[in-house]
């Protein structure tokens, strides 16, 4: 490791340095990227750990036939909290936590352009997640699988609670997302540094960016629909009654149109982020730079064309089911090009195997196997033998754990220098990725021969001698090899905040922006904008022989707009924003309550069936109009 | 409280406070875009659901055709129904209304001509021609504020006529798409004139003036103009096409 490149700066470790607050007060009214992005992460870990533990406790109750741990009814809130939590409260956040630490830094810009609306897409996914999780405390929590089916979750056949706080929960969650998506394309489009002209922004920048449009069209999908399954179980309509006429795969549709582009969305930030730690320790620049941003369109392009394979078994006809087969065929091709372009950036480079190098080559292996099966499926005949088996279980847990769980890991590993300021332990590290590697391949490996043997998902029980027991078994050792590299892994997160070895600018020799300036970085990120010249501006100052064959401008070559740029440079300096003269956002605690009314509005409407019409109006009337005025307050204060 | 928004000064877009942007325009333009693309999705997945139930209502009553209160009976006429079998007290009229529809359709349309002439007035306030009343962006911003509200109007109307003529959002697919639909247009014009009052309010009090407050009137334009273009979609594909 490069810890004596530099003397250890005598901030590190410490945020209260450099004049920045510190305390409670400091984060509720925080309205920084980087703060933010750090509330992400940590809340996002928290509900790692709570997912974990769901998928813990099913294992337990599968890994024997017949097994008494828990009773049908909570083996139901385990796999539909599992799902939902992995999906919404986790995979996603951690993608935001890195959107927000890393965006504005690596395209050169002080802030994100919106810093109040960012610290209220925070608030939201905060106050939204713990609104869906804490009814499993009460026996109540969502139990109609993360997909929620309608009309399964129509009163009719969902009485209760659970699929309320499911419905309004997600109906929250895509506030933040959308909030957070608006944030982030304006901030990619506007804020680059003088110079970075789109095919120069590094790739993760390019992935979110690509993710964020995403969001911003497929989320709308799933708002309408959990809208119609809303006013089904409130007001009485019947988008969902069968017997009134309605469509029983209308959900699906609209449910998948929405599901198979956030499939991406949770698969390219994670691809971003090994691209970034590839090149790094390699020491090679991306192979293919070009392809790789466009089979990241394509894959974004594609991907919402492809909806209905997730219905192969529902009798589309030969028609519906040929186009979209071939159409999911198609989008393995934009995505094994990226999987080629990683393994032509190692071909050759002078390999350094760090930890986030580890969990970047095993993110490119393992989403392997798991996209190679993803194209099995894509063969309807095929398809309907595999459909709703643990086959369909391990393929998905291939990409989702074996793709983005493992290139987050990669990313935090690779980031928390610069994040913190200290490295995390590399001998926990390598425990942790080898406990992780080797749990993974033995919990979900298996998965494929159940699933081959006819195991169905979502049974909370089974009997013995239909073949599936020692596979079963496997599964469940593997979850808690899984388990105790989780464990090693929150210790060592933990801990290195203050023992592990003090990082210097550039951590780890990578080429981008954010390896200029200080680690962790001051509140203003950089003194003077940077002008850019090529992709990696870093590595054109340190090893100007890597990038040679790189198109390069020459600075005095460029239209500078902004006469405070200044070429890159490794910042060292560590001022306040006030000695600099740099205007900062105010904090302000607005977003917070706009946040907790907006949550408390839409949540209130889970009182119609828990006491009555009239209170939950009342509530909401009342939330409303404090929402509201949170909101007139918060747009008639100045930002800075 | 401090109130930027209110107290600035009117040139302050000129100032040195401007951040440096990479396209030269500001953040809220390119976000309100961003918003704008969202919500054509919103609206396309609604306007796919009411296509995809049209016509698959069990019970009446039936957008444009007659119907019978006791059987299945659909017709082009009353007589048409009352001849299937129909007694004359159980027949169900259409529920559109389209000459109806059109006056507040034609109200929304001039909204968004009043909306251009404001912000005209917020570009060249202070100009000489732009001091006289029908010039200003005051008069205006209330003008379509007041169309705004005038459409809210006629959906009221429209909404408790069909409920008095049996359709309510329970009754048939046709109910629950139709007002699911239009209810959430009515709500995005709800908010488009809470937003021109606010607008129209800060006008009255300090003046719009300059490059910021072009820019606010103008990002106001563009989601009023977007509402505007949805009912175009909407009147066109629910109430003209049969």
């Amino acid at each position: 490791m490069a810890t004596t490149a530099a003397p250890a700066p005598a901030y590190a470790g410490s945020h209260a340095a450099g004049g920045e607050q510190t305390g409670l007060w400091s984060w509720l009214a925080t309205v920084d990227h980087k703060r933010i992005g750090t509330l992400y992460l940590w809340t996002a870990l928290f509900f790692f750990c709570v997912g974990g533990i769901e998928a813990f406790i099913m294992r337990l109750q599968l890994m024997q036939p017949n097994g008494q741990v828990v009773s049908a009814e909570v083996f139901n809130q385990l796999f539909t909290m599992h799902g939902t939590t992995m999906i919404f409260l986790v995979v996603m956040p951690l993608s935001a936590a890195f959107f927000n630490f890393l965006i504005p830094l690596q395209i050169g810009a002080r802030d994100v352009a919106f810093p109040r609306l960012n610290a209220f897409s925070y608030w939201v996914y905060l106050f939204g997640g713990l609104f869906m999780t804490l009814p499993i405390l009460f026996n109540s929590a969502p139990n109609g699988g993360w997909f929620g089916y309608a009309p399964l979750t129509t009163m009719q056949f969902s009485g209760g609670l659970n699929i309320d706080f499911w419905v309004l929960g997600l109906q929250i969650l895509g506030v933040s997302s959308l909030a957070a998506a608006f944030n982030f394309i304006t901030t990619i489009i506007n804020m680059r540094a003088p110079g970075m002209s789109l095919m120069r922004m590094p790739i993760f920048t390019w992935m979110s960016f690509v993710v964020q449009f995403l969001l911003v069209l497929a989320f709308p999908a799933i708002t309408i629909a959990l809208f119609f399954l809303q006013f089904d179980r409130f007001f009485g309509t019947q988008f969902y009654e069968i017997a009134a006429g309605a469509d029983p795969l209308l959900w699906q549709h609209l449910f998948w149109v929405f599901g198979h582009p956030e499939v991406y969305i949770l698969i390219l930030p994670a691809f971003g982020l090994a691209s970034e730690i590839l090149p790094t320790f390699s020491k090679k620049p991306l192979f293919g730079y070009n392809v790789m941003v466009y089979s990241g369109i394509m894959i974004g392009f594609l991907g919402f064309g492809v909806w209905a394979h997730h219905m192969f078994a529902v009798g589309m006809g030969a028609t519906a089911d040929t186009i979209f087969s071939m159409a999911t065929m198609l989008i393995g091709i934009p995505t094994g090009v990226k999987i080629f372009n990683w393994v032509a950036t190692m071909w050759g480079g002078n390999l350094k195997f760090t930890v986030p190098m580890k969990f970047a080559v095993a993110l490119v292996a393992l989403f392997t196997i798991g996209g190679i099966s993803g194209v099995m499926h894509s063969s309807p005949p095929t398809d309907l033998q595999q459909t709703d088996t643990y086959f369909i279980v391990a393929h998905f847990h291939y990409v989702l754990f074996g793709g983005s769980i493992m290139g987050i890991m990669g990313g935090i590993y690779f980031y928390y220098p610069k994040m913190v300021g200290r490295y995390m332990s590399e001998t926990l590290g390598n425990w942790h990725f080898w406990l992780f590697f080797i749990g993974m391949n033995m919990t979900f490996f298996p998965m494929h021969f159940s699933g081959m043997l006819g195991m169905p998902r979502r049974i909370y029980t089974y009997d013995a001698g239909q073949g599936w027991d020692t596979f079963n078994l496997w599964s469940s050792i593997g979850v808690f090899i899984q388990g105790l590299g989780l464990v090693i892994f929150v210790y060592n997160f933990l801990k290195s905040r203050k023992s592990g070895a003090v990082a210097p600018n550039d951590a780890w020799g990578a080429g981008t922006l954010e390896w200029s300036i200080p680690s962790p970085p001051p509140e203003y990120n950089f003194a003077q904008l940077p002008v850019v010249t090529s992709r990696y501006p870093l590595w054109d100052l340190k090893h100007p022989e890597m990038t040679a064959d790189l198109t390069h401008s020459a600075p005095d070559q460029m239209v500078i707009t902004d006469s405070h740029a200044v070429p890159v440079h490794e910042e060292t300096e560590r001022k306040t924003a006030h000695e600099l003269g740099i205007p900062m956002p105010f904090p302000t605690i607005k977003p917070l309550f706009a946040a907790l009314f907006m949550v408390l509005m839409v949540g209130a409407l889970v009182l119609v069936h828990a006491i009555s019409m009239q209170v939950a109006v009342a509530v909401m009337i009342t939330c409303a109009a404090l929402f509201i005025g949170t909101i007139y307050g918060w747009l008639t204060s100045p930002l800075e | 409280m401090a109130t930027a928004a209110l107290e600035h000064d009117a040139n302050a877009g000129h100032g040195e406070h401007q951040h440096y942007t990479s396209t030269g325009l500001e953040h809220r333009k390119i976000a309100i875009w961003a918003l704008i693309g969202s919500e054509c999705m919103l609206f396309a997945s609604l306007i796919s659901t009411y296509l995809i139930y049209k016509g698959r209502s069990r019970v009446g009553p039936w957008p444009h055709d007659w119907g019978c209160k006791t059987s299945n009976v659909i017709g082009k006429t009353a007589e048409a129904v009352q001849a299937a079998g129909c007694a004359a007290a159980d027949v169900m009229k259409p529920i559109l209304d389209i000459p109806v529809t059109s006056q507040s359709t034609f109200v929304l349309l001039m909204s968004s001509l009043a909306m251009v002439l404001a912000l005209e007035g917020v570009e060249n306030a202070g100009k000489p021609g732009y001091d006289k009343w029908y010039k200003g962006s005051k008069f205006w911003l209330a003008m379509t504020a007041i169309m705004g509200a005038t459409f809210l109007g006629y959906q009221s109307y429209e909404f408790t006529s069909f409920v008095h003529e049996g359709l309510t959002i329970r009754t048939n697919l046709f109910g629950s798409s139709f007002f699911t639909l239009t209810g959430f247009h009515g709500t995005h014009v709800a908010v488009g004139v809470l937003w021109l009052m606010t607008m129209l309010f800060i006008d009255m009090k300090r003046g719009l003036k300059g490059a910021t407050d072009v820019l606010l009137v103008d990002i106001c334009a563009l989601y009023w103009h977007f509402v505007d273009v949805v009912w175009i979609a909407i009147f066109t594909l629910i109430y003209l096409i049969q």
